[in-house]
């Protein structure tokens, strides 16, 4: 169809012109900075295409898809889980202990460990699902509080109670090792890097949630609840009911978020436990326009440019000049999709129009 | 100016509106002093218009000259400045200011940044003595009428230094003894030169009040005529193309069972009794039809009766169940429709394919789900059934709801209601919106519907509606039902007095 292939173009035209924009900008900024772009570029593109590059983008973009899964969700109600962030570093801290301190046989202490985890991420998201439902406490501001209070009450935990007693020349504070049973060894090792396995797990993730939201009567209340919340109410959505589980559904998965590094690398709570995944998921739900395909796409994306910017080091050139990057691609495609939605929809509504006068003149010809 | 030069003139006006319809090849001169009546039926371009003339929309062809020159609006803010004023049908005034504060809002007056309020209390005093349209500046909005509202919307207006005004469906709000003032305060404005631009397709208001009236029909002006050589038959004819249906009641067949039974409920909102002692009873076949002024309470006994509030006073029985405190989607399931009052606020989902919006409502129920899933193919088949049934113009259960014109919306709203065969129907302005044809197609569907045992609580600002479609009605003001009238015997003059409370009611 003539119609199709065209919205299906002007559909492209949203990560195409994201990424021409973004690397004018990081041109210009290295420019602006003395060094050349183009030296910049290939040595990233070729450092990025070595075969441990691309496991290294997959193992960092699970993380990030998982995080954008998370905020995709409240946003689909038009609810900003902006809370992400505290949310799955209090459950990677409460699943690590936790898991170090059961003996399980292998499948059932992972699971075991993922369970804890999605239930304190779930928990720690409720609360601001309450508070916005029974005190009218916007989410916004609950989440980034709550931020806030899981990052002390995680250091307090971890410094007093869940700390692996330390030997003597020991620096590094951390929970104890979780035993083996509660690890997930690599899918395949790739030029000396892991490709960690709970990738398989992040697709599964993907399409439940994907299920969840599209195919169900639940993920029906979401979206109309999302599109025109007056309505659904008047469908016979609880609106309270709704916020509350959809916060605990985004916290539990929220929770996972961390547990790539923990059953792959890390297999305890530390201090250098990454942080920011809360935050760089709200960026690839949006890139990835709040759909499980799209946030995969945008979670390899930025996976990449992580790891292929590590090489600018090397080159001498400030790795930085990647978050610049970034940020132009978050806002580019913020904006050209706006852009796109709107030529979409007046296309629609045109080529709706049309149909009717069609089908009008049609009914006109045949005498009643 | 030349005697000749026309206040304003429209030539070969096109608009590809995305919607489904549009403007073609437009025309119309509106003489300086004339009260110029632009009719047609809902959807059929009159609004498209006025809004090209207003300057909230460009026009793709054609040309606009305003006292003989011609212009170019970008913004209504042209349109002002070329002295065009456009009074909405919904007012759109800030209820807890007076009308001083009303009137200047947007344009203060200002001495060194300081609000000069005197000064503004004095222009607006001289214009209503000089246009007749009496008003104390300084009374709250809130306290006013829906008729004096109305002139404080003229009057702002005429501040802003409008010669030419529009007044879009003015007596849609108003009851028939506010129209009356109304079209007063219209005569006087013309007598000081004023041009009145007045859109409607109320056939007798127009015949009674423009000194010319222009039919569109289908997006083209059909015809240009004087009232004195038309009947209201001819023009109907001139709008619609064929003949005007009524609404009228058949043999009756209301049974003795009992529905839904309100009795003495009370809905408080912020502080006041916004219903009381509301108490009436809807059978089996039967049409409870409830008459009066927008915001007398119609909104809180809806909202009451479908779970959106709950009462602090009474109880609402639905067949043998006491459902007072039951939520909305227990309603829902237990056989209560709802038509709303709003359709793009309640009704909706607008960027959503029809066959999601046909499931708004009943996404618990068959077809649209079974277990937790959705049943997509079973929704596009009911909303196919829906499309059929009501005539729903649309290429598709895919379209999105956006892409359909604001009568079909509403069939398909009354449609997905219907054809879910429910026990009891809550239809606020269930035929607003839509052309005639399909009105009668509407209320063909409410009369079958009622003889196969539907109980239906109507409620609408169409009088003839009421009294034709109902078998009770009531009549509300202030949050109380102040009198049941008989639909066989009462005229909408009789029903409009009871309306605004000028005639106190003892039961017919």
């Amino acid at each position: 169809m003539n119609a199709r292939v065209k919205i299906a173009l002007l559909w492209l035209l949203v990560p195409v012109s994201a990424i021409v924009l973004a690397l004018a900008v990081s041109s210009l900024v290295l420019i602006i900075i003395g060094e050349n772009p183009l030296t910049a570029f290939r040595s990233m593109v070729s450092y990025g295409t070595q075969p441990n590059s691309l496991a290294s983008m997959v193992n960092r973009a699970v993380p990030l898809y998982v995080a954008g899964l998370a905020v995709a969700i409240g946003f689909k109600m038009n609810l900003f889980n902006i809370g992400v962030e505290g949310q799955y570093r209090l459950a990677a801290l409460l699943a690590a202990a936790a898991g170090a301190a059961v003996t399980l046989p292998a499948p059932l202490h992972v699971a075991f460990i993922m369970l804890v985890a999605m239930a304190v991420g779930a928990f720690w998201a409720g609360i601001a699902g309450v508070l916005r439902v029974k005190r009218g406490v916007h989410e916004v501001v609950s989440t980034i509080m709550l931020n806030f209070i899981a990052t002390g009450i995680g250091a307090y935990l971890l410094a007093n109670f869940l700390r692996k007693p330390r030997l003597p020349n020991e620096l590094i504070i951390q929970t104890r090792q979780i035993p083996s049973s509660g690890h997930l060894s690599p899918l395949t090792v790739v030029g000396g890097e892991d490709l960690r396995s709970f990738v398989l797990i992040a697709v599964v993730l993907g399409i439940a949630v994907y299920v969840l939201i599209w195919r169900t009567r639940f993920g029906y209340d979401l979206r109309a609840s999302g599109i025109n919340p007056e309505a659904a109410r008047a469908s016979g959505v609880d609106p309270s009911r709704m916020i509350v589980t959809t916060m605990l559904i985004s916290g539990a998965v929220a929770g996972l978020i961390g547990m790539t590094d923990l059953f792959g690398f890390f297999h305890a709570y530390t201090l250098d436990f990454p942080t920011g995944l809360g935050f760089d998921g709200i960026a690839v739900a949006l890139v990835g326009l709040n759909h499980p395909a799209g946030i995969a796409i945008a979670a390899l994306l930025f996976g990449w440019v992580d790891r292929a910017a590590q090489i600018l080091d090397l080159e001498g050139i400030p790795k930085e000049v990647i978050i610049i990057t970034k940020g132009v691609i978050i806002l580019s495609v913020v904006i050209a999709y706006e852009v796109v939605r709107r030529i979409v929809q007046a296309q629609e509504i045109k080529g709706a129009a049309e149909e009717t006068r069609r089908l009008e003149e049609e009914r006109e010809a045949v005498p009643a | 100016m030349d005697e000749r030069t026309s206040a304003v003139q429209l030539k070969g006006i096109t608009k590809t509106f995305p919607g489904v319809v549009a403007n073609d090849d437009i025309n119309l001169t509106v003489e300086p002093s004339e009260i110029h009546a632009v009719v047609g039926e809902n959807g059929a371009g009159k609004s498209t218009l006025m809004k090209i003339l207003y300057g909230m929309l460009r026009p793709d062809g054609g040309e606009i000259s305003v006292d003989g020159r011609v212009a170019h609006f970008r913004s209504p803010k042209d349109a002002i400045g070329a002295g065009i004023g456009m009074v909405h049908q919904h007012f759109m005034l800030a209820t807890n200011l007076t009308v001083l504060e009303n009137v200047v809002l947007g344009s203060e007056p200002a001495n060194a940044g300081v609000l000069d309020f005197d000064e503004a209390g004095n222009r607006i005093r001289e214009l209503s003595r000089t246009y007749g349209v009496p008003l104390d500046p300084d009374r709250l909005v809130e306290d006013l009428a829906v008729g004096e509202r109305q002139r404080v919307e003229i009057l702002k207006v005429l501040y802003r230094g409008a010669r030419i005004l529009i007044l879009d469906e003015p007596t849609a709000v108003l009851v028939p003894q506010e129209v009356e003032e109304l079209f007063r305060n219209l005569r006087e404005l013309k007598d000081r030169g004023v041009t009145i631009i007045f859109i409607s397709h109320k056939l007798d208001e127009v015949l009674e009040i423009a000194d010319t009236i222009t039919v569109i029909r289908g997006g083209h002006t059909v015809a240009t005529v004087k009232p004195q050589d038309v009947t209201a038959r001819q023009l109907a004819e001139l709008m619609v193309g064929s003949e005007l249906p009524t609404p009228e009641t058949r043999e009756s067949t209301v049974t003795d069972v009992v529905v839904l039974s309100v009795r003495d409920v009370g809905v408080r909102v912020a502080n006041r009794w916004a219903l009381r002692d509301v108490t009436f009873d809807i059978h089996r076949g039967e049409i409870v039809g409830i008459a009066g002024v927008e915001g007398n309470g119609q909104r809180e006994l809806v909202d009451a009766l479908m779970g959106l509030l709950t009462p602090q006073e009474g109880l609402i029985r639905l067949g043998d169940a006491d459902i007072t405190r039951w939520s909305p989607r227990r309603r829902r399931e237990t056989g209560i429709g709802y038509v709303p009052e709003d359709r793009h606020l309640r009704g909706l989902l607008l960027p959503s394919p029809l066959w999601e919006n046909s499931m708004l409502g009943y996404q618990t129920m068959v077809p649209f789900s079974s277990g937790p899933w959705v049943n997509k193919a079973g929704a596009h088949k009911r909303t196919d059934d829906v499309i059929h049934e009501y005539n729903v113009i649309t290429p598709g259960p895919d379209t999105s709801a956006l892409a359909l014109s604001g009568g079909n919306q509403q069939k398909l709203i009354v449609g997905r209601e219907m054809v879910a065969e429910p026990k009891v129907l809550i239809a606020a302005h269930p035929t607003r919106g839509i052309d005639v044809g399909a009105q009668a197609a509407v209320w063909e569907h409410i009369r079958r519907a009622r003889a196969a045992g539907l109980a239906l609580l109507l409620i609408s600002a169409d009088l003839e509606e009421l009294i034709g479609l109902s078998d009770t009605l009531h009549v509300i003001l202030r949050g109380t039902l102040v009198a049941k009238l008989d639909p066989a015997t009462v005229t909408p003059e009789v029903l409009g007095s009871y309306m605004t409370g000028a005639r106190e009611a003892a039961s017919a």
